[in-house]
C-alpha cells in the first residue's frame, strides 16, 4: 500500500491542474487580460477606429475629468455606496430573522418558503425598474408620475410619531430610509434567507436541549448558540450581499452610458475603477470587522 | 395567578400568530407587484380608468398580451432565451463542478492560490472589464493568429460564442459563486466513497464522475437553477454581446418605448408593459413552481455553509 501512495498522490495532482485549467485558461484570457487593459485604459484616451482601437496617453486626466468635470458622477458614486451601506445591515438582520422563523415547525412552512425564495427567481431588477410605470395607475393616478420611485409605506407618519418621542433624528433617518425600502430590501435578501436557513439547520440540536435544560428561554438561546452559530455566515453573506448590488446599481446603468453610448472608453474604465476599489475597500473593512468577532465552532 | 403550562400556551400561541401576521405582510409586500401586475394586464379597455377597480377588472380581457407578444416578437425571443439560458446553463455547471471538484480533492501546489484568484473573480464588478471584453469579443483573435494568415479579427458579437465561451471557462455570470458551492459540497462528501472507489479500480476521473458527481445532485440542482434563472434574467450581458438577436429581457427594457411611440395614451401603455413584463416572468415562474421543492433543498443541503 505504501508504494502506491505517492503514484495516486501524483495522478491525483496532476489530475487537478487538468481540471483547473480551463478555468484557468478562461480567467487569464476572459479576466486577467482584461482586468489589466482596464487599468490601461483608464490612463487613455479611446477612440474606436477601423481595425481596433486608437490609444493616446491621458494621464489621470480621466479620473480628473470623473470626479471634476463629469456632472454626474461623484453623485452617483455616493449613491451607490451609501445605498449599499445602509442596505447591507438591514438584509442581514432581516434575512436573519426569516430565516429563524422559516426554521420553525409551522402550518404552512413550505409554502411561505416557496413565497419568499420566489425574488430570487424574478428579476427584480426589471421589476424594480417598470415600478414608476405601473404604480401610477394603479394608484388611480393615470399622470404620469416621472421617474419618482414608489414606496409602498409612506414613512411620514412614524416620522412624526417618533420625533414627538424624542428619538435622535439620525436615527430617526435611517428607520424612515429603512421602511421606505423595505420591498427592495425584502425581493433581495432571498438567497441571504436561503444559506442562513442552510446554516441554521447545520447547528446540532444537542446544543438547544442541553440549554433548555439549564433553564435558557428562547431569547437567550438564539443570542447564546444561533447567533454565534451562523456568525460565520454573516460575513459570506455580507460579501454576497455587497456582490449582488453590483448589477442592479445605479453605478451600473451610468458605466454602460459612458461606455456604450457616448462611447467614453477610457472614461468609463477610470469610472468603473473607481468604483472596484471604493467596494474593495468596503469589502475589506466588512471583513476586518466581522472576523474579529466570529465565533467558529469546529 | 397563571399555572406555568397554561401560560406557556399562550405565550406559544401568541407567538404562532405574530408570526403569521409577519409572514403574511411580508408575503404580501413580495406577491404584491406580481398580483398587481397580472391584474392591470387584464383589464379591458373599458376599466382603464375605472378607480372602483382594485384587483378583479370588469371586463377582463387577453387582448393584450397578444398586442404585446406581436410587438416584442414573443416565441422567437421566448425561444432564443431559453435556448441560450439552457446551454449556458448545462455548460457552467460542467466547468464549474470540474474546477470546484479540483479545489475540494485534488490537492496540487498553488491551489490555494487559485481559489482566491476565484473569489477575486466574484468581487470585482463585472463593469469593470466590461469594455476590454467587448473589445475582445468586437476584434476576437487568439495570439494574433488570425491576422498573421492574412484574415481579419473576427467580430464575436451577436453570436453565442461570447455566452459559450465565458462559461465553457467557468468565467461567466457569477461563476465564482458556484464554483465555491462545488468546492464545499465535493469537500463535505466522506473520504470512505472516494477510498472504495479507488479500491475499486476507479481512475481519477471515473471516480469524479461515476462516484462523486451522482453523490452531489443536491449541489448539481442549485447550480442548474441559479444559473438558468440569472441567465434568464441577465441584462448586463445580453445587452453587451447582442445587437439583434432578441431575447426577452432587452425586449422588455425596450418595450415601454415602442409603444410610447405607437401610442402615446400612458394608461394604455402601462397596462400593456404590465403584459409584457407578466409575459416574461410567466415561464420563469412556472419553471420555478415546477421544481420548488428541489430547489430549496437542494440549496439547504448544497453545502453553501460548509
Amino acid at each position: 500500500m505504501r508504494l502506491f501512495r505517492p503514484a495516486i498522490k501524483h495522478k491525483k495532482a496532476l489530475m487537478g491542474m487538468l481540471f483547473t485549467l480551463p478555468w484557468l485558461a478562461g480567467f487569464i484570457f476572459l479576466f486577467a487580460v482584461p482586468l489589466f487593459q482596464s487599468l490601461l485604459y483608464s490612463f487613455h484616451d479611446l477612440k474606436l477606429g477601423e481595425r481596433g482601437l486608437e490609444m493616446s496617453y491621458a494621464g489621470w486626466g480621466n479620473f480628473i475629468h470623473a470626479f471634476t468635470v463629469h456632472a454626474s458622477f461623484p453623485r452617483v458614486l455616493t449613491e451607490s455606496v451609501t445605498g449599499m451601506l445602509i442596505q447591507v445591515p438591514l438584509i442581514i438582520f432581516f434575512s436573519l430573522f426569516v430565516a429563524t422563523i422559516l426554521n420553525q415547525k409551522f402550518i404552512g412552512r413550505s409554502a411561505a418558503r416557496v413565497v419568499f425564495f420566489l425574488p430570487v427567481i424574478v428579476a427584480t431588477g426589471v421589476i424594480a425598474s417598470m415600478n414608476s410605470d405601473f404604480l401610477s395607475l394603479a394608484l388611480g393616478n393615470v399622470m404620469e408620475s416621472g421617474n419618482q420611485k414608489y414606496h409602498m409605506v409612506t414613512s411620514e407618519d412614524l416620522m412624526f410619531f417618533l420625533v414627538d418621542m424624542g428619538v435622535h433624528p439620525g436615527l430617526i433617518d435611517y428607520l424612515a430610509d429603512a421602511v421606505d425600502r423595505i420591498y427592495e430590501v425584502i425581493s433581495s435578501s432571498s438567497v441571504q434567507i436561503l444559506i442562513f436557513l442552510a446554516a441554521l439547520q447545520s447547528i446540532p440540536g444537542a446544543l438547544y436541549e442541553a440549554a433548555k435544560i439549564e433553564g435558557a428561554t428562547g431569547y437567550e438561546s438564539f443570542w447564546k448558540i444561533t447567533f454565534p452559530m451562523v456568525s460565520p455566515i454573516i460575513l459570506t453573506n455580507v460579501i454576497y450581499t455587497v456582490i449582488d448590488s453590483f448589477l442592479n446599481s445605479p453605478m451600473s446603468a451610468l458605466l454602460q452610458t459612458t461606455s456604450f453610448t457616448l462611447f467614453q472608453f477610457g472614461l468609463g474604465a477610470a469610472m468603473a475603477w473607481v468604483y472596484f476599489l471604493v467596494i474593495a475597500l468596503i469589502l475589506l473593512l466588512f471583513t476586518f470587522i466581522i472576523s474579529r468577532r466570529v465565533f467558529y465552532y469546529n | 395567578m397563571l399555572s406555568p403550562s397554561i401560560e406557556n400556551r399562550i405565550k406559544k400561541g401568541s407567538w404562532a400568530v405574530l408570526r403569521a401576521v409577519l409572514l403574511l405582510g411580508m408575503g404580501y409586500v413580495i406577491l404584491y407587484p406580481i398580483l398587481v401586475k397580472m391584474s392591470l394586464a387584464l383589464r379591458g379597455r373599458e376599466d382603464l380608468y375605472d378607480k372602483s377597480i382594485i384587483w378583479f377588472p370588469k371586463h377582463p380581457t387577453f387582448e393584450h398580451f397578444f398586442y404585446v407578444a406581436e410587438k416584442i416578437q414573443y416565441w422567437e425571443a421566448l425561444a432564443n432565451t431559453l435556448t441560450l439560458s439552457a446551454m449556458t446553463a448545462i455548460l457552467q455547471t460542467a466547468s464549474c463542478a470540474l474546477v470546484g471538484y479540483a479545489f475540494a480533492r485534488l490537492p496540487y501546489p498553488g491551489r490555494g492560490w487559485m481559489f482566491s484568484l476565484v473569489i477575486l473573480t466574484l468581487i470585482v464588478p463585472p463593469q469593470t472589464v466590461m469594455i476590454p471584453t467587448y473589445i475582445h469579443y468586437r476584434y476576437f483573435d487568439i495570439f494574433g493568429i488570425f491576422e498573421f494568415i492574412g484574415g481579419q479579427p473576427l467580430n464575436l458579437l451577436d453570436t453565442k460564442w461570447p455566452f459559450i465561451l465565458q462559461s465553457l471557462t467557468a468565467n461567466g455570470l457569477k461563476n465564482g459563486l458556484y464554483v465555491y458551492i462545488f468546492r464545499q459540497f465535493f469537500r463535505s462528501l466522506p473520504n470512505e466513497l472516494e477510498e472504495a472507489a479507488v479500491v475499486d479500480g476507479c481512475g481519477v476521473f471515473q471516480t469524479f464522475w461515476r462516484v462523486m458527481l451522482p453523490n452531489a445532485i443536491p449541489a448539481l440542482i442549485t447550480v442548474i437553477i441559479f444559473s438558468f434563472v440569472w441567465q434568464y434574467n441577465d441584462t448586463f450581458y445580453v445587452s453587451m454581446y447582442l445587437t439583434d438577436t432578441k431575447v426577452l429581457s432587452l425586449q422588455l427594457s425596450s418595450l415601454a418605448e415602442i409603444l410610447r411611440g405607437n401610442n402615446p395614451e400612458p394608461a394604455l401603455t402601462s397596462v400593456r408593459v404590465n403584459a409584457g413584463i407578466v409575459l416574461v416572468l410567466l415561464p420563469i415562474i412556472i419553471f420555478y413552481l415546477i421544481l420548488q421543492r428541489h430547489f430549496v433543498e437542494g440549496v439547504e443541503r448544497s453545502g453553501i455553509v460548509g
